[in-house]
């Protein structure tokens, strides 16, 4: 299994779990079984087009999946996978 | 002036001894600070450390931008405030407190709020920008402005119990450039799902640390000493504990510096985000019934009409005239002791008077009345003439 760190402003959709435990595959295969468990989170991880928001990076260990496979960046059992928004003093996803 | 002129007096030296006499730093890194002009943009809960620190490590010239008077809800995170500046303008509160920590720095300010007209003026004078604002608009406006004026941006960010930090467009000893902030987020969450200033808070030490930080990548910037943040984000998760750092890279498709940068020039910020950059604070207001109270009850209170003086002829409820044309130049004629009621004659123009009396005289009792004149005559003396 691979682990997803959700960030604070996110977690009030995932029952207040900070760390989920998914299967290894691909990011796409791993957004898409998060936003099953929790379909509040759909809307704030994708887009109208199913795309990734832009102003959310994801990242597999320390690296931006943009920098590897993108979507289709392979998870690896025991990786860890970070989803990081884009914040602002008072303001937020 | 060159670093090689720069000399300290006896009291810089004794002040500045436990840096001169770290071996990695010595008195070329502190002269490299005293030689530096940094640019802090905001003075609130990121600005309060980084301005503590850089003043107390010596950077020669600092510079502070903020529009915003001190408010009470700013001392929970705000450390360079105290109750006795409650009212007064920011950067003039940071000058006073900066000053007395430090004499032997420059302090500038900028009692202004930052924009696409002002930001590149502003900012081209200075060798490295910390930014630590509190919104998209103006993050993206410090961004742009950076890279067009070829500005290291040192970058922080909060949100309830998580920071960010980066070094952004930073040259490195090679002349390789690092990745700036349209290369980590291109673009900002839509509006739709920002969700308002009450849903989101930030426990007060979490700026302290962040801000702390940013102030230690300035000082590395400056002084060339250690291995500044380029191309790594750092965050902090202050619940559980845990700070990761991420591996972050330039993109070709950066629109201000990519393969093929659209953006020549600063935009309109504001409609980039499509939100405003100013966030308004909720007005006070008074219903004309509660005002009514008050003055069966002989509350004490002043009542101000910023209405003009043909439609005060016309009717009026024995207020202070002061037209909202007139309203700044006659800014002392308004007690600051009790109670301020505020009225026109449907409550807009009022709400602009005290707009104006907050944001450039630092008023923190002023009440807009509710629905002006008309709706007092309504309610409670429908026997005046109405118009």
């Amino acid at each position: 299994m691979a682990t997803i760190i959700i960030p604070t402003p996110l977690r009030k959709f995932t029952n207040n779990d900070a760390r989920l435990e998914v299967k290894a595959g691909d990011i796409q295969g791993t957004i898409r079984e998060l936003t099953q468990h929790f379909p509040g989170l759909a809307k704030h991880l994708l887009d109208e087009q199913g795309q990734i928001r832009s102003f959310l990076n994801i990242f597999v260990g320390d690296d931006d999946i943009r920098d590897l496979q993108h979507e289709k960046t392979v998870v690896q059992d025991n990786a860890v996978i970070s989803i990081v928004p884009a914040i602002a003093g008072g303001i937020q996803i | 002036m060159s670093v090689e002129n720069i000399s300290f007096s006896k009291e810089e030296l004794a002040r500045y001894n436990r840096h001169i006499i770290i071996p990695a730093f010595g008195i070329e890194a502190q002269r490299k600070l005293k030689a530096s002009k940094v640019l802090v943009i905001g003075s609130g809960g990121l600005g309060s450390p980084v301005l503590l620190y850089l003043a107390a490590a010596g950077v020669g010239t600092i510079g502070i931008v903020d529009f915003d008077v001190v408010d009470d809800s700013n001392l929970q995170r705000q450390v360079l405030f105290g109750v006795q500046e409650i009212g007064q303008p920011k950067v003039e509160a940071a000058k006073k407190r900066l000053a007395a920590l430090n004499p032997h720095i420059r302090l500038q300010l900028y009692n202004t709020h930052l924009n696409s007209q002002n930001a590149l003026d502003i900012i081209r004078e200075y060798d490295v920008v910390a930014d630590g604002t509190d919104n998209f608009p103006t993050r993206y406006l410090v961004n742009d402005a950076c890279v067009l004026l070829d500005k290291p941006n040192v970058y922080a960010s909060i949100f309830q119990f998580e920071g960010q930090a980066s070094v952004f467009n930073y040259v490195n000893k090679d002349g390789e450039r690092g990745p700036n902030y349209r290369d980590l987020y291109p673009t900002p969450p839509p509006p739709g799902l920002v969700p308002s200033c009450a849903e989101g808070g930030v426990l007060g030490v979490l700026p302290g640390i962040i801000g702390s930080l940013q102030a230690l990548e300035v000082i590395k910037v400056i002084t060339g000493v250690g291995e500044t943040l380029s191309g790594r984000f750092y965050i902090f998760d202050a619940l559980n504990f845990e700070s990761r750092t991420f591996r972050i890279k330039r993109r070709s498709d950066n629109p201000i510096n990519g393969e093929h940068p659209t953006i020549t020039e600063l935009i309109d910020y504001e409609q980039f985000c499509g939100m405003r950059a100013v966030e308004e604070k909720p007005l006070r207001e008074i219903t004309v019934r509660e005002l009514y109270d008050w003055q069966v009850n002989g509350e004490k209170f002043q009542l101000v009409d910023v209405r003009e003086p043909h439609e005060y002829d016309i009717v009026n409820i024995g207020a202070t005239l002061i037209p909202l044309g007139t309203i700044a130049e006659h800014a002392g004629q308004i007690t600051r002791d009790l109670p301020v009621v505020v009225h026109c004659k449907a409550g807009s123009r009022s709400a602009t008077a005290i707009r104006e009396l907050e944001q450039k005289f630092g008023f923190t009792n002023l009440y807009n009345l509710k629905g002006g004149i008309l709706a007092y005559i309504d309610e409670v003396q429908p026997e005046l003439t109405k118009y």
